[in-house]
């Protein structure tokens, strides 16, 4: 593996570990933020794992590229868990046609029935790559291969928050409503970002996702429970 | 009675900024922030704020306002622009302080040298903070009020009900002009996506703000920038200053509400110093680039950052006409260190 130093303007290092989506590229990225985290470097301002490099944004009052890229260099080797906090999270999903106005063609093109489609896509436990786009839009894969399909040719203006998507070998939830150009193959009733919340976006980086599929009545329900407060994401430490 | 500014017009786009909401970018909050951070701390020197106290960001034209509370004191920073006060709409220019009373007609006059100007009141606009910054982020509706820019009839709540005692204060020099010098860029982080012809073209050609700009990026017309291994690469995090060129080639410069990943290469990215510059820069105006390595960045952010603090050090009290005793004000700690770095 060659670990690459980018610099971004002079705020900003970029730790490129590859330039691919990959489980074992996300991990070096996530073990390297939760050492920089720990180590609570001077002049680090905030870092930024994406699926390949962890950008680590820097105060140049205080430290510089140099002495940041020597001090990062340091901390490649340790070999902290990439996921000592991560949480499992089972998200509900309704499935059905009036949530999810792509579901057929997605079918039709995958070459399988909706329920065949829903029954692959809710039966993975998909890894939280980054979070981007959006405040707390989570990309998350993998998608079993026959779901991989390109970005839709037109892409919507307008999305719905809550929607569930797919594209290439990823799936995502949009946060707010937002143009978008993924397939949109069902809606949870969750929120996944307030910004009153203690903890504001629901997912991390390193996270665990399943989505449970629910049916009409209880997406309306589960709705109202999260407007009242009163509904709490399923969720579990992931273990070791 | 809350104190506040009633809007009888809101302007293009006015919203409440401050530094902005750094700490959340790996959740996918933008930082957000005033797009000409060195204007927002010379506004509120003026009024004796601290340098990240939310203040207002008038983007190409002003919003006009009364003044709802006993005193106001008011200063704007921004090159060309001034306040038009009163139905004779006398002028006070920016880079200065000056506190009107209940029911006055204030219009923001940004004129034409800035895109930006900033106007900040004594004690701040009173909004909630919201991941721990008052500014406005449009697109998830963050900060400010309401999380949006500002319409009429609003009213903007103030921190203070009435100006403190004390002299008005002002730049010792009048604000610079935005210029056209070249914008200072750090090459990367993915220079290697682009052609040397594409480089060399970002360095020598001038290029042009389109008239689509607004605070997430600005679209440069002019040359097309060719990419040497496709467009797409992986998704990975983006920079405040970052260029990164589309697709088609035309290079967007992304500015403080950009999204914070993308998956388009970044050709290179504007230094830090320059930021406020580029914030200054209007649509249709020209732009050039110039490359300088990332040490010589951080010098220059070093240097501009001494230079904000020693002007903020030189705020000069602007003498009284109504026979304000000059000497009990320069006891005061407000003007404490000024009066040491007058001429």
């Amino acid at each position: 593996m060659t670990v690459r130093f980018l610099s971004a303007g002079d705020r900003a290092l970029v730790v490129e570990f590859g330039n691919r989506i990959e489980r074992e590229l996300s991990d070096d990225v996530l073990r390297l933020d939760a050492s920089l985290r720990s180590s609570r470097l001077r002049g680090v301002v905030e870092t930024v794992p994406t699926f390949r490099s962890l950008t680590v944004h820097y105060d140049p009052m205080v430290t510089s590229r140099a002495d940041l890229g020597r001090a990062i260099a340091g901390l490649l080797d340790r070999r902290s868990d990439p996921r000592s906090d991560a949480t499992s999270w089972r998200v509900p999903v309704c499935y059905e046609s009036e949530f999810a106005p792509d579901l057929a063609e997605v079918a039709h093109l995958a070459g399988m029935t909706p329920g065949e489609v829903v029954g692959l896509h809710s039966a993975v436990r998909y890894h939280v790559y980054m979070l981007g786009f959006l405040p707390g839009f989570p990309y998350m894969g993998d998608l079993p291969d026959r779901l991989a399909l390109p970005r839709r040719a037109d892409p919507r203006l307008r999305v719905p928050a809550g929607s569930v998507s797919i594209a290439t070998t990823l799936t995502a939830i949009y946060p707010y409503e937002s143009p978008g150009g993924w397939h949109l193959i069902g809606a949870t009733p969750i929120r996944l970002f307030e910004p009153a919340r203690p903890r504001p976006a629901l997912l991390a980086p390193g996270d665990i996702v399943q989505f449970e599929p629910i049916n009409a009545a209880s997406f309306v329900s589960i709705r109202k429970a999260v407007d009242s407060g009163n509904y709490e994401v399923a969720n579990e430490p992931v273990a070791g | 009675m809350s104190a506040g500014l009633k809007l009888l017009a809101p302007g293009l786009h006015t919203t409440v900024q401050d530094l902005g909401r750094p700490g959340y970018q790996a959740i996918g909050v933008p930082v957000s922030g005033a797009l000409d951070g060195v204007s927002l701390r010379l506004a509120n020197a003026l009024v004796g704020n601290p340098p990240g106290t939310p203040a207002l960001e008038v983007l190409i034209s002003g919003p006009t306002f009364e003044v709802t509370a006993d005193t106001v004191r008011m200063a704007l920073a921004g090159a060309g622009a001034s306040l038009a006060v009163g139905a004779e709409k006398a002028r006070v220019g920016s880079g200065r302080s000056v506190t009107l009373p209940r029911g006055e007609l204030v219009e923001i006059v940004a004129g034409r040298q800035s895109a930006s100007c900033y106007f900040a009141v004594e004690g701040g606009i009173n909004v909630p903070l919201v991941l721990g910054s008052a500014s406005t982020y449009v697109r998830a509706a963050l900060g400010g009020l309401d999380g949006r820019a500002l319409r009429d009839g609003d009213f903007v709540p103030l921190a203070m009900v009435s100006a403190s005692h004390r002299a008005e204060l002002r730049l010792p020099a009048p604000m610079p002009a935005t210029g056209d010098q070249p914008i200072r860029v750090v090459l990367g982080p993915q220079q290697e996506n682009f052609t040397e012809e594409a480089i060399a073209v970002l360095l020598e050609a001038e290029f042009r703000i389109s008239p689509s700009a607004d605070r997430m990026g600005m679209r440069l017309d002019g040359p097309l920038l060719q990419h040497r291994r496709g467009w797409d690469i992986v998704s990975d995090a983006i920079t405040t200053g970052a260029i990164q060129v589309l697709g088609s080639g035309q290079p967007i410069l992304l500015l403080a509400d950009h999204q914070t990943t993308g998956g388009y290469p970044k050709i290179a990215t504007v230094v830090s110093a320059d930021l406020p510059v580029v914030g200054r820069r209007r649509p249709g105006d020209p732009l050039r680039f110039v490359a300088v390595t990332v040490e010589a960045a951080e010098a220059l952010c070093r240097e501009a950052e001494r230079g904000l603090i020693e002007m903020l050090t030189r705020l000069e009290p602007i003498p009284d006409h109504h026979g304000i005793d000059l000497g009990s004000l320069y006891d005061g700690n407000l003007i404490s260190g000024v009066v040491s770095g007058l001429d």
